[in-house]
């Protein structure tokens, strides 16, 4: 078990440097010269040099990626194009909301999501399956800002129960910073219910059929207990599975909703740094959310041992 | 008054292709202590009788009508909740697979206190202890360590052993057995049988048998009965029916079983005979006997009047136009 | 000036999904799928309609896209303009009919060359053994860079958003979900006996890849590229929302939403207009890719 989890965390380095490399090499095998790009139209020769020479693009490659990455391994993301403070000054500022934000959704959708997907194998076929599915179907298919815009529309301007926009930190109290958070959270959320009920539902179905629900059935187990007892634990690897695989869809739902919500996080210092051409903290709040993708999957992994005790490696 | 009583049970499915009645007037009872086996070959209804009588079948699609009793008591007027204790309780049920039949992600020790928490209200520590003394009535070897295993880690007879002991939890006054031994070894089937019949005579449980294997029920029943497509067409003692089965399907099912001693290689020797045709399919109306498109001695008269169960001899139930009466019937 | 993308292409782009749907060869098989799967029916006549739309757009749409016209910005829905007007008098009911062609093209363009793409690298990963392992920590380490950002640094570094540019970017990202579906379908395929069989018999790779695995890796990819086509179309529209995409003059429907945003409490008609079209193509592709799922594979169909 010990060795497992020390070889399952060695197995995640290679895919670490990947991300590194391939971040990296973007500079390097877009078409045309990144320096004169990022510059803008209007720039002058000189500031092209000035962001050639502040990007390393005058070294060569691999020289440049040892002492990127060594530098990003010890949290030094270089300088700003724009506003020629250290990315990690900046990302530091933002982190609090991102995380709020992606804590409070996880919450939320798991909570909803399983009894919801649950219910839907357990009254298979009947109207209220038909109708979470459906609610599925819709939860990814409208994109997520326009949830955004219309839960805001309803909650905020027409009832006004909660904060158009806006984000209250922590520090400030824990229902001021829930209040502000609940609209986002919630239309973050409705993305990642939808795939969360439906791999529940078609794995409980699944699991449902298996003849130690007859068993369990067969010895006198209320259905309460028959489904999240017996089923649900055994249907357990591949929801958490995509619990995992669906946190890319909330950091990508992030960085649009925090500009819908006007939130200060990493997913509003990213859109802000594309209008500037700000490459060295786009490249920054990529590395940052691909590390905790890995590292939340990492865990993942890790939890299939004790969900399953037939997973031994 | 019998511990089970099953009257004109009735069992349909809706399907695509229409209603599938998988039993279809079926009645039969089983004493206390009493060993009775349903014989037949798959399809024919006995599974979804034994499930029907613990309401376990998923309805819809399944419907099912007729009266089941037992004790005396009317299980159709029963709620969920009492089934639920009645399921695993005063009846429980073993299964065909014991691979798939217990719990991946829990311990047998844990399964079955399970069983005995929801039925005596016994805490963990108690019930536990219970399980350990299941274990060890049902003979695997050092059961305070197995207790503990998952179901993974033991053999398929083990598996079986413990899915017994979870059924034994409680002293169930009727054990229902669908194809406890088809999925076990040979050797390993032998010992099981001998466990049950043990069990029986320790405990005075009431055995329903479901098999399709008729050496099972020879070394097993007291009394059999034969189904075809949802339907009785033979009931007897054991010894009875081996002696002089009555009814051409019961004849076909035997003709069909290898017999010790036969000569089976070499030209002279005959052929293991097996019943021609196929099981009719269910969702069609038919008129008359439904065995009659396979048997070898239908006649006009069986394609259109049913022939209906009829007491051949004393106690020896047959649906057969040409079953003979009283007299034992002539091997031909 | 319209930049709207040539006319061939929209219309390749309606003849290519409806082959999809009728893909069963009898026409009474035909029927009986339709009405076994009425999403899949759904689906691909909510499509159809878009894409008729999107064909037409030039009769369909009453004035052009991109004529700007101060003296009526910002009005309300109208008799002349049905949506209203933006901020620069633009009519978006024009612009979101206009807009149906580059959610259709970014869509499918990325289905196709995604689908493509990782295929090959899946069966390359799933037959060449010393390859598999290199190329899928590529791949795991590809999927861990969320869609949308992969695409934001592609798009920053591109002088230039031009649909190429943006379909090139999406389909990046999106090519390690064919890659890693691929491969595990060439494993569980070969593991099947006839297979191994053809194996033993010496069959060429190229056979095995042509008589057993591309037979049986079609339902799921296709089912999979309708997906694939389902979140590109909402990728595309993230991109030009948050303006990492499509320049501005392209009438797509996340530039129509990114120009109402600042208005959006005010004049939320700009914004919501095209959100709908938006949003009612992409759940017809997804219904359509939920038919063809519960189609192709009867274990699912069966329950329901």
């Amino acid at each position: 078990m010990g060795s497992y989890i020390f070889r399952r965390i060695l197995a995640t380095i290679p895919v670490v440097l990947f991300v590194m490399l391939f971040v990296f090499s973007l500079l390097y095998i877009t078409p045309g010269d990144p320096a004169a790009i990022l510059a803008g139209d209007q720039a002058t020769q000189a500031e092209i040099e000035a962001i050639r020479i502040d990007l390393g693009l005058d070294r060569s490659f691999p020289v440049r990626f040892v002492e990127w990455s060594s530098g990003v391994l010890r949290g030094d993301f270089g300088v700003s194009i724009f506003t020629r403070l250290p990315v990690s000054t900046m990302i530091q500022q933002r982190v609090e909301p991102t995380l709020s934000l992606m804590v409070v959704t996880m919450v939320i959708a798991i909570t909803i999501a399983v009894p919801l997907g649950v219910l839907a194998a357990w009254k298979h076929g009947s109207l209220i399956d038909r109708a979470i599915m459906l609610f599925a179907v819709l939860g990814f298919s409208v994109p997520v800002f326009v949830i955004g815009y219309v839960l805001a529309w309803t909650f905020a301007l027409q009832l006004g129960w909660l904060p158009v926009q806006g984000y209250t930190p922590f520090s400030e109290g824990p229902w001021p910073w829930l209040r502000s958070l609940l609209l986002p959270s919630f239309t973050l959320a409705t993305f990642y219910i939808a795939i969360i009920a439906r791999i529940t539902r078609a794995t409980m179905l699944e699991i449902l059929q298996q003849d130690y629900i007859r068993t369990a059935r067969g010895k006198g187990a209320s259905e309460q207990a028959v489904l999240f007892v017996h089923a649900l634990r055994n249907a357990s690897v591949p929801i958490v599975t995509v619990i995992g695989i669906g946190i890319t869809l909330v950091i990508s739902g992030a960085v649009v909703i925090e500009s819908v919500f006007a939130l200060p996080g990493l997913g509003r210092l990213i859109v802000d740094s594309i209008l500037r051409r700000d490459y060295p903290v786009i490249q920054a709040v990529i590395l940052i959310f691909s590390f905790v993708y890995v590292i939340i999957n990492l865990l993942i992994d890790l939890s299939y041992t004790v969900i399953d005790p037939r997973i031994r490696y | 008054m019998k511990l089970l009583e099953v009257r004109d049970l009735q069992v349909h499915f809706e399907t695509d292709k229409g209603v599938n009645r998988a039993v279809d007037g079926l009645s039969f009872s089983i004493d206390t202590g009493e060993a009775l086996a349903i014989v037949g070959e798959s399809g024919c209804g006995k599974s979804v009788t034994s499930m029907s009588v613990l309401r376990l079948l998923p309805t819809p699609p399944g419907k099912i009508a007729g009266d089941i009793r037992f004790r005396g008591e009317d299980l159709s007027t029963k709620s969920e909740r009492e089934m639920r204790r009645l399921r695993g309780g005063e009846i429980s049920m073993i299964f065909q697979e014991p691979m798939s039949s217990l719990n991946p992600v829990y311990t047998i020790g844990r399964q079955i206190s399970e069983a005995v928490r929801l039925h005596t209200g016994a805490n963990t520590r108690a019930a536990r202890k219970r399980a350990i003394e299941v274990l060890i009535l049902v003979g695997i070897p050092s059961p305070e360590k197995r207790v503990d295993e998952y179901p993974h880690r033991l053999s398929g007879g083990m598996r079986q052993r413990a899915m017994i002991a979870m059924a034994l939890a409680c002293n169930p006054a009727l054990l229902i057995a669908d194809e406890p031994t088809t999925a076990l070894d040979v050797t390993i089937q032998a010992q099981i049988l001998d466990l049950l019949r043990d069990l029986r005579k320790r405990t005075n449980t009431a055995i329903l048998l479901i098999t399709h294997d008729l050496g099972v029920v020879a070394e097993f029943a007291e009394r059999v009965m034969v189904m075809y497509a949802g339907r009785k067409v033979e009931e007897a003692n054991v010894a009875d029916l081996f002696a002089h089965p009555r009814h051409p399907y019961t004849q076909g099912l035997m003709d069909a079983v290898p017999k010790l001693g036969q000569v089976r290689s070499g030209k002279m020797s005959k052929a293991l005979a097996e019943i021609p045709g196929r099981v009719p399919d269910l969702t069609q109306a038919f008129e008359g006997c439904v065995f009659a498109p396979r048997c070898p001695r239908a006649e006009d008269v069986c394609t259109h009047l049913d022939p209906g169960l009829e007491e051949k001899a004393d106690g020896h139930f047959a649906a057969c136009h040409f079953a003979p009466k009283e007299a034992a019937r002539d091997k031909a | 000036m319209t930049s709207a993308p040539p006319e061939q292409e929209s219309y390749v782009v309606a003849r290519a999904m409806p082959a999809i749907i009728s893909a069963p060869p009898k026409r009474n098989a035909m029927m009986r799928t339709l009405r076994r799967h009425p999403t899949m029916w759904l689906g691909g006549t909510l499509l159809a309609l878009v894409a008729i739309m999107a064909i037409f757009a030039p009769i369909i749409s009453t004035s052009d896209p991109s004529a700007m016209n101060p003296a009526v910005r910002v009005q309300p829905p109208s008799a002349e303009a049905w949506f209203g007007t933006d901020m620069l008098g633009r009519d978006i009911f024009a612009r979101s009919v206009y807009g149906a062609r580059v959610s259709l093209i970014v869509g499918i363009g990325v289905a196709l060359f995604a689908t493509i793409v990782g295929m090959i690298i899946g069966l390359t990963a799933g037959f060449v053994r010393w390859a598999d392992g290199i190329i899928m920590r590529i791949m795991d380490g590809m999927m861990s860079i969320p869609a949308i950002l992969l695409a934001i640094a592609l798009m920053t570094l591109m002088r230039g958003g031009s649909v190429m540019n943006v379909i090139l970017a999406i389909t990046i990202a999106e090519i390690p979900r064919v890659a890693r579906l691929t491969r595990s379908a060439v494993l569980s395929v070969r593991e099947l006996t006839y297979v191994e069989a053809a194996v033993a018999c010496g069959t060429s790779k190229l056979g095995i890849i042509r008589l057993h695995i591309l037979p049986n890796t079609v339902a799921p990819i296709t089912v999979q590229a309708t997906y694939i086509c389902a979140s590109a179309m909402i990728t595309e529209a993230i991109l030009s929302f948050i303006g990492a995409g499509l320049p501005t003059s392209i009438p797509s429907w996340g530039n129509i939403m990114a120009e109402g945003r600042a208005l959006w409490q005010v004049k939320p008609n700009i914004v919501f207009f095209p959100a709908i079209f938006l949003s009612v193509t992409v759940l017809a592709v997804n219904l359509l890719g939920d038919g063809l799922r519960d189609a192709v594979d009867p274990r699912l169909a069966k329950r329901v």
